[in-house]
C-alpha cells in the first residue's frame, strides 16, 4: 500500500523542479523550436514557389526568344528574297538600259557610217567627175588638135543639140 | 547474430559453474537464509535515501544521499545519509524499520511514537528526477539554440533527430487531438511528453545515475495527472460545462442529477487514469525485470541443472522484456500525452450545429 501514498518529500521536488522544468521549456524552449520549424516550412514553401514562378518565367523568356529567333530567320528570309528580286531586278534593268545604250551607239555609229559613206562617195563621184573631165578635156584637147576634126566634132555637138531640141 | 549465440552460450555455460564455486563455502550458513523476492523488489522499486549500487564482498557501494527533513521539535536537519552506517539514530531522527513509515525518516516524539518529519531530502528518485530535469532541460535548449543560431538551415545530428521526435508528437499527436488552438498547450505537452519519456529510459538504464523508479512512482504521475486535470479544466469551454451539468437528454435523466452525477466523476477518474496508468506501467516493467532477475537467485536451491537452466530462461526474458519496456517507455509517454491532449480537447467542445 506504501507504494499508492505519495510521499510529499518527492511532490515536493516534482512540484518544484517539474515546474521549473515547465517554465523554461515552454517560454524558452519548445516554441521557439516549432515557431523555428514552421518558419523554415513557410520559407521553403515559398522558395518553392518562387523556384516555380522563375520556372515558368523562364520558360516564357525561352519561348520569346525562340519566338524572336524565329521571327529574325523569317525576316532574315524575307530580306534575302527581296534582295535577290531587287538584284535581279537591278541587273535586269542595267541589262535593258544597257542594250538600249547599246543599240543607241550602234545606231549612231551606223548613221555616222553612212554619213560618211555619202561623204566618200560624194567625193569619189566628184573625184570621178573631175578625173573624168581631166580625161575628156585631155581626150577632147587630142582630138581637137586638127582643124576638120574640131569641125566635125562641131558639127557633131551642133547635131546633137538639134536633136535634142528637136 | 552468431557471435551473440556463442556469447550467450559462454555466460549460460560459465554462470552455474561460477555460482557453484562462489556459494560453495556459504551454502550452510545460507541455507536457512532464503531470498525475499518480495521484499527485494519492493525494496528496489521503492524510493531510498541511498543509492545502492552493488555489493562486493560484505561491502556495500552505494552513494549517500543528503537528507533534509523538519522536525517541529527540532527544527531543521540536514546531513548526508552515510551518518546512518555510524550510528542508526542520528540526530534524533532514524530510518524506520516496520511500521507504517517503514523505510522512512522518523523521529520518537515524546510519548515514544514513530513521527514523520516534514522530509524533503533528495531520495534516489529526486536525484533521478532532478538529473533528469537537467538532462531534458539541457537537451531541449541545446536544440532551441541551434535554432536560434541558423534559424533557416536543416538541421542534422542531434537536432535534425529531436526536431523530427517534436515536430512527429506535435503534428501527429497535439495538433489532431486538440483540433484548433492546439498552439497554447503544445508546449505544456510536448514538455510532458519529453519528461516522460526521458525518465522511463534513464528508469530503464540499470546502472547510476539511471534505474530510478521515477516514473513508476505515484507521487510523479500524480503530479503530472494534477497539472493535467487543471489545464483541462481551467481551459474548458462554456459547452464542455454545460454538457457535464446539463446534457442533452431527457429530463429524467439528469433532474435527480443521475447523469450529471456520472459526468462529474467523470471529471476526476480521466486525470485518475492517467496516473495510474503511467504508474502501474512503470511500476510493472521495473518488477518483471527484476523478478526475472530474482529467478537466478531463487533457483540456486534447486540444484545445479535446474539453476543453469533458469538461468538461461531469466536471461532470455530480460532481454525481451528490456526491448518491451523500451517500447513501453516510449509508448506511456505517447500515450500520457495523447490522452492529456484529448481531454484537453474534449474539453474545448464547440456547441453542435443543429441541422
Amino acid at each position: 500500500m506504501a507504494l499508492l501514498l505519495p510521499e510529499s518529500g518527492l511532490l515536493f521536488w516534482m512540484l518544484l523542479s517539474f515546474g521549473i522544468v515547465v517554465f523554461i521549456l515552454t517560454k524558452y524552449g519548445f516554441p521557439v523550436i516549432i515557431k523555428m520549424v514552421e518558419e523554415r516550412k513557410t520559407y521553403i514553401d515559398e522558395s518553392l514557389l518562387v523556384a516555380k514562378q522563375t520556372y515558368e518565367q523562364m520558360a516564357v523568356v525561352k519561348a520569346q526568344g525562340v519566338a524572336i529567333v524565329d521571327e529574325a530567320r523569317r525576316e532574315q528570309a524575307t530580306i534575302l528574297k527581296d534582295a535577290t528580286v531587287t538584284r535581279d531586278l537591278l541587273i535586269k534593268e542595267a541589262k535593258e538600259k544597257a542594250g538600249v545604250e547599246a543599240a543607241k551607239i550602234i545606231d549612231e555609229a551606223r548613221k555616222q557610217i553612212l554619213a560618211e559613206k555619202d561623204d566618200a562617195i560624194r567625193d569619189i563621184r566628184r573625184q570621178v567627175a573631175a578625173l573624168s573631165i581631166d580625161i575628156a578635156e585631155k581626150v577632147i584637147r587630142g582630138q581637137l588638135d586638127k582643124k576638120d576634126e574640131q569641125m566635125v566634132m562641131i558639127n557633131r555637138l551642133l547635131d546633137e543639140i538639134n536633136v535634142s531640141k528637136s | 547474430m552468431k557471435r551473440l549465440y556463442k556469447i550467450l552460450l559462454f555466460v549460460l555455460l560459465a554462470l552455474p559453474v561460477a555460482g557453484l564455486y562462489a556459494n560453495e563455502p556459504e551454502q550452510k550458513k545460507e541455507e536457512s537464509k532464503e531470498l525475499d523476492v518480495r521484499a527485494f523488489i519492493l525494496e528496489h522499486i521503492s524510493d531510498s535515501y541511498v543509492w545502492h549500487i552493488t555489493k562486493i564482498g560484505e561491502n556495500e557501494i552505494s552513494i549517500p544521499l543528503p537528507v533534509m527533513a523538519y522536525s517541529k521539535t527540532t527544527g531543521w536537519h540536514v546531513f548526508l545519509s552515510s551518518e546512518f552506517h555510524h550510528s542508526p539514530v542520528y540526530e534524533g531522527l532514524t530510518i524506520a524499520e516496520e511500521g507504517k513509515y517503514k523505510g522512512k525518516i522518523v523521529e520518537k516524539d515524546a510519548k515514544g511514537e514513530e513521527v514523520r518529519p516534514f522530509d524533503i531530502s533528495i531520495t534516489k528518485n529526486v536525484f533521478a528526477l532532478l538529473f533528469s530535469s537537467i538532462l531534458m532541460v539541457v537537451c531541449i535548449m541545446y536544440v532551441a539554440k541551434s535554432y536560434k543560431k541558423n534559424p533557416l538551415q536543416s538541421k542534422t545530428g542531434f537536432a535534425g533527430i529531436m526536431e523530427m521526435f517534436i515536430m512527429n508528437i506535435n503534428d501527429d499527436v497535439i495538433k489532431p487531438c486538440i483540433g484548433k488552438g492546439y498552439e497554447k498547450y503544445a508546449p505544456y505537452l510536448l514538455t510532458v511528453f519529453f519528461f516522460v519519456f526521458t525518465n522511463n529510459i534513464l528508469g530503464l538504464i540499470p546502472i547510476f545515475p539511471g534505474g530510478a523508479n521515477v516514473t513508476g512512482n505515484i507521487a510523479i504521475t500524480m503530479v503530472l495527472a494534477v497539472i493535467t486535470f487543471l489545464i483541462v479544466n481551467i481551459g474548458g469551454s462554456k459547452e464542455y460545462w454545460k454538457e457535464i451539468f446539463w446534457p442533452d437528454v431527457p429530463l429524467w435523466l439528469k433532474v435527480p442529477p443521475m447523469l450529471p452525477l456520472i459526468e462529474l466523476v467523470g471529471i476526476f477518474t480521466k486525470p485518475f487514469a492517467l496516473m495510474i496508468r503511467l504508474f502501474a506501467n512503470i511500476l510493472a516493467g521495473h518488477s518483471i525485470v527484476l523478478g526475472l532477475t530474482c529467478l537466478v537467485f531463487v533457483t540456486v536451491k534447486l540444484g545445479v541443472g535446474m539453476n543453469a537452466s533458469m538461468t538461461g530462461v531469466s536471461i532470455f526474458f530480460s532481454v525481451f522484456i528490456g526491448f518491451v519496456e523500451l517500447l513501453v517507455a516510449y509508448i506511456q509517454a505517447y500515450i500520457f500525452t495523447m490522452l492529456s491532449a484529448v481531454f484537453i480537447g474534449l474539453a474545448r467542445v464547440e456547441p453542435h450545429h443543429k441541422h
